[in-house]
């Protein structure tokens, strides 16, 4: 696995003369055919595929939201003014991501570790309120195998949870390289690669909430 | 043969590539999205309590939901900042998963009255 605290200079090969690319420079390691970094692209690669992922969960849910032979549907539980608050938490927290690729590109580390921990913090909260309405649910007589739609539904959410989840991880990772040290401002397209990642899964939740909470 | 237009990628003295930072917009830009945001979602809510007829609700929400969507893409993502190759990335994913969903959904009757 890289180490992506490494300072990130290159040295050509001897003889070669620098390569031009169509686009500006966003303080790459080496020269690439796209002008853009291999692994911002690939991050980006990856989020269009990601959009594959969860347009199956929601079709999922969709074709199934209604298919309940016994046991409640999640439209008869939904508490959105509870779901509403849990949406606006997790906007912001994307407010604070951007804000912490802000400070590390003005060489701010102070003002980078506290961003990154209120982020990592704003989805803890998220989750926190996830696993709250999932226990809620299933109070209600609405479990993962009640029915086809509660099925849905938590795959749905589940997926999206975890994946919540995982930027959390990805969050405190960097922040504790940050404590570190080995995150110097040589290396801000790093944060900002985890900020495409947290960012996506904001946009989820926004086609998430308005798809399958507010749409009756 | 190169083209007029294309950028080098900058060297120091000793023939090393320099690392830049990328600079976007200033933190009060980004505030303000922020709070655009925040009342686009009390708007998508209001609506959703506002008794509309059904098409002009759920038409309306698709349509507050997108600018949401576009936003956070064009501005926390950078996409509006950046190589416009990554937008084209992004959204072919996107329309290829709309695409192929929504034709399958059709082809399910998801949609049919």
């Amino acid at each position: 696995m890289t180490d992506i605290a490494a300072p990130t200079t290159a040295t050509p090969p001897a003889g070669d003369a620098p390569a031009e690319s169509d686009g500006e420079s966003h303080g790459l390691s080496h020269a690439t055919s796209t002008g853009i970094s291999n692994e911002k692209l690939a991050m980006w690669t990856f989020l269009g595929s990601e959009c594959l992922l969860f347009g199956g969960l929601i079709s999922t849910y969709l074709l199934y939201k209604d298919k309940a032979v016994h046991g409640p549907r999640p439209k008869d539980l939904y508490a959105i003014p509870f779901t509403s608050v849990s949406s606006f938490v997790l906007l912001m927290s994307s407010l604070t991501m951007v804000l912490a690729v802000s400070a590390i590109q003005r060489g701010d580390h102070r003002a980078l570790r506290s961003w990154l921990a209120t982020t990592a913090l704003l989805g803890a909260v998220f989750i926190s309120g996830q696993v709250y309405e999932f226990t809620v649910f299933v109070k209600e007589g609405l479990g993962f195998t009640t029915n086809a739609a509660g099925s849905a539904f938590f795959t749905l959410t589940g997926f999206h949870g975890v994946h919540v989840t995982l930027g959390i991880v990805m969050l405190i990772s960097t922040l504790v390289l940050s404590l570190r040290g080995r995150l110097p401002q040589e290396r801000a397209e790093a944060v900002e690669i985890v900020g495409l990642y947290w960012h996506f899964v904001d946009v989820v939740w926004i086609l998430i909430f308005t798809v399958v909470y507010l749409i009756k | 043969m190169s083209d007029a237009t294309a950028t080098a990628i900058p060297h120091d003295a000793e023939g090393n590539v320099e690392v830049m930072a990328h600079h976007g917009p200033s933190d009060v830009h980004y505030v303000r999205i922020a709070v655009l945001l925040g009342v686009l979602t009390a708007i998508e809510v209001a609506l959703s309590y506002a008794g509309l007829p059904i098409k002009l609700e759920i038409g309306l929400l698709l349509f507050v939901m997108a600018i949401k969507f576009v936003t956070v893409a064009s501005h926390f993502m950078h996409l509006k900042f950046d190589d416009k190759m990554l937008t084209k990335i992004f959204y072919t994913g996107l329309i290829l998963a709309s695409g192929v969903y929504l034709a399958a959904l059709s082809s399910l009757h998801l949609f049919a009255k």
